[in-house]
């Protein structure tokens, strides 16, 4: 078995350093002419001419296809490698540890590579290697007309290498490397057109975003360094116990150790996850390619977040007081992001919103100690989240880039097999009965509403979460009616263009959609059942007193029917307000219109936090660097400095003037000077 | 009056201090300067000569011999030098000899 976690995990980064090394301009250039030509970015764009021999495909003219196909079927071999290993793992209920090598072993300090693979993993490599390889197939038909496709599917391949490496991970050090690499390929594929300045801008912004809740990451590991001598997972699991009720020193008193430090790792999570506060990057992402926010933004990055959580179950379950806080912001989250997404007009938007929102379900689940619902519920969102993502991928290619819905409706006729696939991805969002999103998303509503007999604020999340779902399920059938439904708002000519995309594009979306209807049939009695005990086996931990799973079996039938009723109500009204009446919602939103604006705007987040953070930050470095740098360090420094010099050789160069007579009468005073020194004192 | 060793070292001087001076004080033109190398050389050359008179050592008048060979190469490549400069710059007056400026 070891080989087979060796591969899942290392395949990934072969592709991705060959298609990087040897697929890009660059190299064919340097293949080609036998020197590497530094104006390659720039000049990219044009048909690069010739192809090295053996890299198959095309003639003239056109990229060469190796890398995308290498890639892909890299990951291909790697996903059914993971169900492999997960049936293995999961139901032979066996752990493994695989050392791949000595790493860091400074003073007390130990970590090792070391691939731990326990259910938690094995459902983490499942999700990953899937979509990752769905992406990856449905990329090579999205992306076949950009002239950068090898880079592309590079990045691919090292996100998803890095994600792997997260999951693994056997001590906190080594998941912080995934943390990283997953971060980078982040920034590097938001930003992938990176001709588009909003791009590059958003790029950023998820970075800056990430490193904000990563130092709390960071701090959280230190701490736990310091209390617990290890940051490898079992030692810490195992010592826990021994920390309740002792107390560290930090921000200026002395709290409860257990609590800081899972707080401090929820910050973490809570910027990978894009929670509320850390949340304003995710919409922006969207810039990046649409397959990208299906891979990253939807299934698997994001729940990075949630998946630290999980892994760290022994720490949370010590921590009452840090669960209540994870309770809270995942139903704010949920609440909030579904508030926004109600009004916004980019297909992408919606979905990334919905996104956020899904990631605040499933920490409101673990905030209440049902890990595995919050993990299942992380499963089945990979399916129909990407689903959906990489459907209305297939819709912008239909009408050639255009995202927003406002241009959109009417597409029914033209792209029935796409709208059955979003049909299926936002059934399964809404929690429709029998699809994926039924089981998990019911669960956790359940969950929490159990929980309020323990937790004070259980009976506000609950109403949150509840809200929420209506809220999900207007704004996914506003999705669905806006897009496919009503009269055409494209103009003539884009309607005439759309077409049904290529199978390389649909098949993906066939696999994913059985996924989100199947997956929750299928594996809800494993992740939330009666085998659940079995099935996580030692990857997650409840204490005694959490009984979450039974007593959610107790929950008021209000409660059990209330997701039903949200759907339904849902339903109803965005068919009200798209089909039956579309001048309903602009009368609403003229007459509300601070409430309308306040939506759109998403909360003026992103307005608050640039007049709170961005633009103090930027007065203070541009004074820092026209004053502190520019004045003081170079003025003192090298220019200072170099003016003096300038100041004397103007004074030296006076000497030197050209005249030969000038240097023959040096040359004599020189000479007269010598002799008559040698005359005093005697040659020796 | 016998002429003396003194007699011929004075002239020799004088001879000296108007070559160095030919050097520094003319303005016009390089073929003065050549002029004046070839003047101070003549006095270092009656200095040899009278030297060697006056110790009876003959190595003065082979050394003399020397230098005036040296002076004659000298003063060839000097005014090859200046010939091709004039062609060059149309000028071979000292003032305008200034390209070294700094």
């Amino acid at each position: 078995m070891n080989s087979v976690f060796i591969l899942i995990v290392f395949l990934p980064l072969v592709g991705s350093l060959i298609a990087g090394l040897f697929g890009t301009a660059a190299f064919r250039r340097i293949s080609i002419d036998g020197t590497p030509e530094g104006h390659d970015a720039t000049s990219a764009h044009q048909p690069v001419a010739g192809h090295e021999e053996g890299h198959g495909g095309g003639g003239h003219g056109t990229q060469s296809t190796f890398p995308q196909y290498l890639t892909s079927g890299f990951l291909v071999i790697a996903a059914l490698l993971s169900w492999y290993a997960f049936f293995d793992v999961a139901y032979g209920e066996h752990t493994y540890k695989v050392e791949v090598m000595r790493w860091i072993h400074s003073g007390g300090l130990a970590a090792d590579w070391t691939l731990r693979v326990d259910t938690l993993t094995a459902v983490m490599f499942v999700v990953v290697t899937t979509v990752s390889s769905l992406v990856h197939i449905y990329s090579i038909g999205y992306m076949s007309h950009d002239p950068h496709q090898a880079r592309f599917f590079s990045f691919l391949s090292l996100f998803t290498f890095a994600m792997l490496m997260l999951v693994s991970a056997d001590n906190l050090l080594q998941l912080f490397f995934g943390w990283e690499g997953v971060g980078l390929a982040s920034y590097l594929l938001i930003g992938f057109w990176y001709d588009r300045p909003s791009a590059n801008a958003a790029a950023i912004k998820a970075f800056i975003v990430n490193r904000i809740g990563d130092f709390g990451f960071a701090l959280g590991i230190f701490a736990t360094y310091k209390l617990f001598g290890s940051i490898e997972l079992d030692t810490l699991f195992s010592a826990a116990p021994e920390q309740v009720g002792k107390t560290i020193f930090f921000l200026g008193g002395q709290h409860d150790s257990m609590t800081v430090i899972c707080l401090l790792l929820f910050m973490g999570a809570m910027g990978k996850s894009a929670q509320f506060l850390l949340h304003t990057w995710l919409p922006d992402a969207m810039e990046g390619p649409t397959p990208v926010s299906a891979l990253i933004h939807a299934a698997t990055m994001v729940t990075a977040g949630v998946f630290l959580v999980a892994r760290m179950s022994p720490f949370f379950e010590l921590a009452p007081d840090a669960r209540m806080a994870v309770l809270l912001i995942g139903s704010v989250t949920a609440f909030f992001a579904g508030t926004v997404g109600l009004v916004q007009n980019d297909i992408k938007r919606v979905i990334a919103y919905s996104t956020c929102a899904q990631l605040g379900y499933m920490f409101a689940a673990l905030g209440v100690g049902a890990y595995g619902i919050g993990m299942f519920h992380l499963f089945t969102h990979a399916f129909f989240k990407a689903l959906l993502f990489l459907g209305s991928g297939s819709v912008i290619h239909a009408l050639d880039g255009e995202q927003d819905m406002r241009r959109m409706g009417g597409l029914y006729p033209k792209l029935k097999l796409t709208w059955a696939m979003m049909l299926i991805g936002t059934l399964a969002l809404c929690g429709f009965p029998l699809t994926a999103g039924y089981y998990s998303k019911d669960a956790i509503i359940e969950a929490v509403a159990s929980a309020q007999g323990h937790v004070a604020i259980a009976s506000l999340c609950v109403a949150l979460l509840i809200v929420a779902a209506l809220f999900t399920a207007f704004y996914s059938w506003r999705l669905m009616f806006m897009t496919f439904h009503g009269s055409p708002r494209a103009t003539p000519e884009a309607m005439s263009h759309a077409h049904e995309s290529p199978p390389a594009m649909m098949v993906p979306l066939y696999f994913l959609a059985a996924g989100s209807l199947f997956a929750g049939l299928l594996f809800a009695g494993s992740f939330m059942g009666e085998e659940e005990g079995l099935f996580w086996g030692t990857s997650l931990y409840r204490s005694g007193d959490n009984n979450i799973l039974a007593e959610m079996h107790h929950v008021s039938p209000y409660i059990v029917a209330a997701p039903m009723v949200m759907l339904a109500v849902g339903f109803a009204l965005a068919w009200l307000f798209y089909i039956r009446d579309p001048a309903i919602p602009k009368r609403l939103a003229e007459r509300h219109e601070p409430l309308y604006r306040f939506l759109l705007n998403a909360w003026y987040f992103d307005a608050i936090y640039d007049a709170l953070f961005v633009r103090p930050t930027l007065w203070l470095g541009r004074a820092l660097w026209k004053y502190g740098d520019g004045r003081l360090i170079d003025g003192v420094g090298p220019d200072g400095v170099s003016a003096r010099v300038i100041d004397v050789t103007q004074r030296v160069i006076r000497l030197q003037t050209g005249y030969l007579y000038h240097y023959a009468f040096a040359m004599l005073i020189g000479v007269a000077a010598l002799v008559t020194y040698y005359s005093f004192t005697g040659v020796h | 009056m016998t002429i003396s060793l003194g007699h011929y070292l004075t002239v020799a001087a004088i001879l000296l201090t108007i070559g160095i001076f030919g050097i520094f004080l003319n303005r016009k033109n390089v073929i003065v300067i050549l002029m004046s190398i070839e003047l101070m050389l003549l006095a270092v050359n009656i200095n040899l000569v009278a030297f060697s008179a006056f110790l009876g050592d003959l190595v003065g008048q082979v050394f003399a011999l020397l230098v005036l060979t040296v002076a004659a190469a000298e003063a060839a490549i000097g005014l090859a030098i200046l010939v091709t400069y004039h062609r060059n710059r149309g000028t071979i007056a000292v003032e305008d000899i200034n390209l070294m400026k700094g």
